[in-house]
């Protein structure tokens, strides 16, 4: 899990202009409009800044489900310190693992963005 | 800029109507309103409308009649109606017509909507994951709010059961059965702290309004309901929207709610103070509460004394959703923001019956919001 952790990033941008950090992202920066983001690698470790879990199986298509069935799962946003919230599912033990600001790691980028708590982590090793 | 007048408003039914196509409720909805206003289809002549998955609204002229006048399709997600009735104020004030219709359709199936991620610009992926869910963004939404502005599950389940109690007065609603605040928060969890009964239903209905120049509203109406001013934006940067893979910038996020709120205050020369009746989107509960601060209603966290008094409530000092809004009419996307006006009309003329609003409401206001950010206003007085 460790190298994982290395390994795994997310693709983001920063403005040469303003600064500013996008997911995903982009050439044009969506704050002052102009071209010239450069590609940035997205810290891996944040926090959860909000979060609700998913009660019932999405519509089939578009959502894919596991092999083992559809079970309930948290998604949210989880605050980088770049400042920015990306949305993601987010792995734990107990959902409400996830409150209050919890910190969590990034494990997948595929098919959306995976954050998982440190308690869940280290089950998995 | 020269006033417009609202002449004429009609509604169709809502709810489940298995025998009617969109379309046949949309038609439905302008009959109504051309009766209202006492004219006939060929007195029309500029009209713009839009569904958002039940056909064009184009269409239309072959049931209403082909007078060949200019008709355009409007698509814009929940505010439809909002910019269809935008398109035709601004036909009136430009002096291109006199009488101008807006008209706003849906018929959507059972369940959540189930949007594909390559039509709203997102990578497949999204889909696949079980991301492309409307209802986890306002869960998402709220359940931030709750916490960051001590708002609390009671407050959540007042707002349903309010909504529930005066679908029960309004014979057009589709959820007409009361039920209790117990009841709501002891449901199924859909998307925590959201449960099934603080939820809207995507449903079926059609909504018309008809706009006329000042002196065309003379001959027709010698007190009608005037437009003060419509207002339509879109998400700004840092803004926390449906099918967002990210909140960029940092710190709290913008509203477009705000944005469009502000906005048409301002151009109406009134404040939020001065509304007597409201119609807020509550796609949820929750989304009824934040909006009455986004819009300027109150400051945030101060839902929870204003519901737990009754202050939004028919009775109340600012009544929101006299008609049972979204939860108990349902949600028929292009037809929900001209509903809403529909109401607002039927409040500022007294004809509200059991859930007319009391002490002659002179001024209303109506907020529609939707993905993927974006959010339509309106400013109405007597």
């Amino acid at each position: 899990m460790a190298s994982t952790q290395q390994t795994v990033a997310l693709a983001g941008s920063r403005c040469e202009g303003c600064g500013a950090v996008a997911f995903p992202p982009s050439e044009r920066c969506m704050h002052c409009g102009v071209y010239g983001a450069s590609r940035i690698r997205l810290s891996t470790q944040g926090r959860v800044w909000a979060y609700t879990i998913q009660r019932f199986p999405p519509k089939s298509p578009p959502y894919v489900p596991p092999p083992e069935g559809f079970r309930p799962f948290a998604v949210g946003y989880v605050e980088l310190p770049e400042g920015i919230k990306v949305e993601a599912v987010l792995d734990c033990e107990e959902f409400t693992d996830l409150d209050a600001g919890s910190p969590v790691s990034l494990v997948a980028t595929e098919p959306v963005p995976r954050f998982a708590t440190v308690s869940h982590q280290g089950e998995a090793v | 800029m020269p006033n417009v007048a609202i002449v004429g408003v009609g509604l169709s039914r809502f709810g489940r109507q298995p025998d009617k196509s969109g379309r046949r409720l949309a038609v439905e909805a302008v009959q109504q309103a051309l009766h209202d206003a006492g004219v006939a289809w060929p007195d029309v002549q500029i009209a713009f409308g839009g569904s958002d998955s039940s056909g064009l609204a184009d269409t239309l002229v072959s049931d209403l009649g082909l007078t060949g006048i200019p008709f355009m399709n409007v698509k814009n997600g929940c505010a439809t109606g909002g910019s269809a009735l935008l398109s035709a104020m601004s036909a009136i004030r430009s002096g291109a017509a006199d009488l101008a219709l807006a008209v706003g359709f849906d018929k959507h199936p059972r369940g959540a909507f189930d949007p594909l991620p390559e039509e709203w610009g997102l990578p497949a992926g999204y889909g696949e994951a079980g991301l492309m869910v409307t209802t986890q963004f306002f869960g998402i939404k709220i359940a931030r709010y709750t916490r960051e502005h001590g708002i609390t599950p009671t407050t959540l389940a007042k707002v349903a059961e309010k909504a529930y109690r005066n679908g029960s007065v309004n014979p057009n609603a589709w959820r007409r059965q009361p039920l209790s605040a117990e009841a709501i928060a002891a449901a199924d969890m859909v998307n925590d702290p959201l449960t099934r009964y603080m939820f809207c239903s995507p449903g079926e209905g059609g909504a018309a309004v008809l706009l006329a120049s000042p002196s065309a509203a003379r001959q027709l109406d010698d007190a009608p309901v005037w437009l003060r001013a419509a207002a339509t934006r879109t998400r700004r940067f840092g803004s926390f929207e449906v099918f967002s893979p990210a909140i960029q910038g940092t710190g709290t996020p913008s509203s477009v709610s705000s944005d469009a709120a502000t906005a048409v205050f301002e151009a109406a020369g009134v404040a939020p103070c001065d509304i007597d009746v409201a119609q807020l989107q509550d796609t949820e509960s929750g989304a009824e509460v934040m909006h009455l601060a986004e819009c300027g209603f109150c400051e945030h966290g101060e839902q929870e004394k204003l519901i737990a008094e009754g202050e939004t409530e028919i009775g109340g000092r600012l009544p929101v959703n006299t008609d049972g809004g979204c939860i108990a009419n349902g949600e028929p996307i292009g037809a929900s923001g001209l509903r809403q006006v529909h109401e607002v009309v039927t409040q500022l003329r007294g004809r509200a019956g059991d859930r007319q609003v009391s002490g002659r409401p002179r001024l209303g206001f109506t907020h529609v919001y939707g993905a993927p950010g974006i959010s339509a206003c309106t400013v109405l007085e007597r």
